[in-house]
């Protein structure tokens, strides 16, 4: 869908209204499952009184299951889309790394991160470089949350349970539980390393780019602010 | 021994136990292993009249600590019992004949009982030098282990060295000491039940090898071979300090009022989520005490590598990555001060190329 309306500015529709949904849902579930999973690894400093007074870590706990369930269940939800939506919905789960042009526009991309280039190259979709974060950092690093999680989510809930049936055979993969858990936190750090880089970029590009960057993910419409 | 194959109740009135004795073993028997009261009656049933089955016990690379476990169990009717099945033997530690004449036994039970003995080994096989750091009877351990498992019926390996190498199999691992599984490798087909932990837990041993005994089959195992009905949850998950942990209440030094009211040793690096044993349930020397009990986090003896998974003293461990000691927190951190601090600069440069291309038009 390309347009270009009565000012003469061009748009094209990128972001689906179920894609744009599971972004801030799950920036969301993001925030609470790093805050919660900071805090579960490295608990706040100790209560004092009955132990019955308190529920702390449970509610840390609790909150960082419910996030959980919601960034995986919209993680899947996300997958499914990149089948059914538009041409854009796909971008994330896949590199072309056997197109030479593919290469070209991440040379070009490189060059203008390292202010080699004057200009940028107008993209629609996701440029090259922001290709390869999405795929390398967080669809990757999703997967690594998500199945190292659910198997240590099933530890607690023990054998016979779904969690612990589907995603058990992880932890001897991994070595032993012990081992789980680091690379879960580990997991943290990198998703926490992408959102740093994501959030500057993306407010970067929306200043210094050619087109649209920020209000594309609220309102879909991807504006090209030349028409070069 | 007699041409004629006994049964466990005519060994343990040889050993001099009584039927009342025997009786009250079958009932605590039952109960350990978590079955309703009707099942004593059935295991006596199957001690009157079940040829027994020998047991052998060899010892590689290994510290005897399984052994001293094992002969501490806190019913000592249950000790004796089992001891009067199984010492007769063959265990060089606790055996009474010792030289060829031990070594002897060896032969004539892998020959007498081909496919029908339990072959527990305690300890593992180094494999560098040509296996020459353990010797027995004056050959490699390694072949002593190969020889005897290959009429076995089962093997029970006996602790963390048995099971996952333990402290002579971590890093640099000089000897190249192996776990059981490992060195029979994957075509080994008879069954090889793990029973970890360093040492494990004096009931759970006798509980393994009576279930076995007595019921002429494995106990079900997990994914990583261990027995459910001991290894199916976490030290964690039974512990008495858990409701300090769900209520956010740590011992953060060791000398803090924490530690005098006994809060959960989370925080100071207790190994207890992340270690599946009975310890906070079964307990040790007659359910007496546990580690946590103690006033000290659990250091997940009976989990693979636990050695390499340092600190004992932080949740956080080193992860050995990149040659270094480094923990997951460590890199983390590093990786995000490093992109926090390259977007900044970048953020500044992009600022400045901004200015110069706006001074310029």
């Amino acid at each position: 869908m390309s347009d270009t309306n009565l000012t003469g500015v061009e748009k094209v529709y990128v972001y689906e209204a179920p894609v744009r949904l599971w972004h801030w849902i799950n920036m969301l579930a993001i925030i609470v499952l790093g805050v919660t999973g900071y805090f579960i690894g490295n608990p706040l400093p100790t209560m004092s009184g009955e132990a019955s007074d308190h529920y702390l870590m449970g509610t840390i706990r609790f909150l960082h299951f419910s996030a959980a369930y919601i960034f995986a269940i919209g993680f899947a939800g996300r997958i499914y889309w990149a089948f059914f939506g538009n041409h854009h919905a796909r971008e994330l789960f896949y590199v072309p790394i056997w197109r030479a042009s593919w290469w070209q526009g991440f040379i070009d991309e490189l060059k203008w991160y390292l202010f080699l280039k004057s200009e940028p190259a107008k993209h629609e979709g996701h440029n090259p470089m922001a290709q390869l974060a999405m795929f390398f950092m967080f669809v990757l690093g999703s997967i690594l949350m998500i199945f190292t999680g659910f198997a240590l989510y099933g530890e607690g809930t023990g054998p016979g349970s779904w969690a612990n049936s589907l995603f058990g055979w992880v932890i001897p993969v991994f070595g032993q539980s012990q081992d789980v858990h680091s690379w879960h936190r580990l997991g943290l750090w990198i998703i926490t390393v992408f959102v740093i880089a994501h959030v500057y970029v993306a407010i970067r590009e929306d200043i210094m780019s050619r087109q649209s960057m920020v209000s594309t993910m609220i309102s879909g419409w991807r504006y090209f602010k030349d028409k070069r | 021994m007699s041409s004629q194959v006994e049964t466990f109740y005519e060994v343990m009135r040889r050993q001099g136990i009584t039927r009342r004795s025997f009786l009250k073993y079958c009932s605590l028997t039952a109960a350990a292993l978590g079955f309703g009261p009707a099942y004593a009656n059935k295991i006596a049933h199957a001690m009157e009249t079940k040829p027994r089955t020998p047991v052998i016990w060899l010892h590689g690379l290994e510290c005897t600590c399984c052994s001293e476990s094992f002969i501490r169990s806190a019913h000592p009717l249950a000790k004796d019992v089992v001891l009067s099945m199984i010492s007769l033997d063959y265990d060089d530690t606790i055996m009474a004949s010792a030289g060829h004449q031990a070594e002897a036994i060896l032969e004539e039970i892998k020959e007498k009982y081909k496919g029908n003995y339990i072959l527990a080994v305690e300890g593992n096989p180094p494999l560098n030098q040509d296996g020459m750091s353990c010797i027995i009877g004056g050959r490699p351990f390694s072949e002593q282990l190969k020889w005897m498992a290959e009429d076995a019926k089962a093997i029970i390996s006996w602790g963390s060295c048995a099971s996952w190498g333990c402290v002579q199999a971590a890093k640099p691992n000089p000897t190249q000491a192996t776990p059981v599984h490992k060195f029979l490798g994957g075509g080994y087909d008879k069954p090889i039940i793990k029973v970890p932990g360093c040492p494990p837990i004096a009931e759970v041993m006798t509980g393994v090898i009576t279930y076995m005994l007595t019921f002429d089959r494995i106990p079900e195992l997990d994914r990583q071979g261990r027995p459910k009905m001991f290894y199916s949850q976490r030290i964690h998950d039974k512990c008495y300090r858990r409701p300090h942990f769900d209520a956010g209440q740590f011992v953060e030094e060791w000398d803090d009022e924490g530690a005098r009211k006994g809060y959960c040793l989370y925080k100071v690096g207790c190994k207890g989520p992340t270690t599946y044993n009975a310890c906070s349930t079964v307990r040790w020397n007659e359910g007496t005490s546990f580690p946590i009990q103690a006033g000290h986090g659990c250091i997940g003896c009976s989990e693979d590598g636990f050695w390499d998974k340092g600190s004992f003293y932080s949740r956080d461990t080193d992860m050995n990555a990149f040659g270094i000691e480094a923990t997951a927190d460590d890199i983390g951190k590093t990786a995000v001060g490093i992109v926090g601090a390259a977007a900044v600069a970048h953020a500044a440069m992009s600022a400045v190329k901004a200015a110069q291309k706006k001074g310029d038009k």
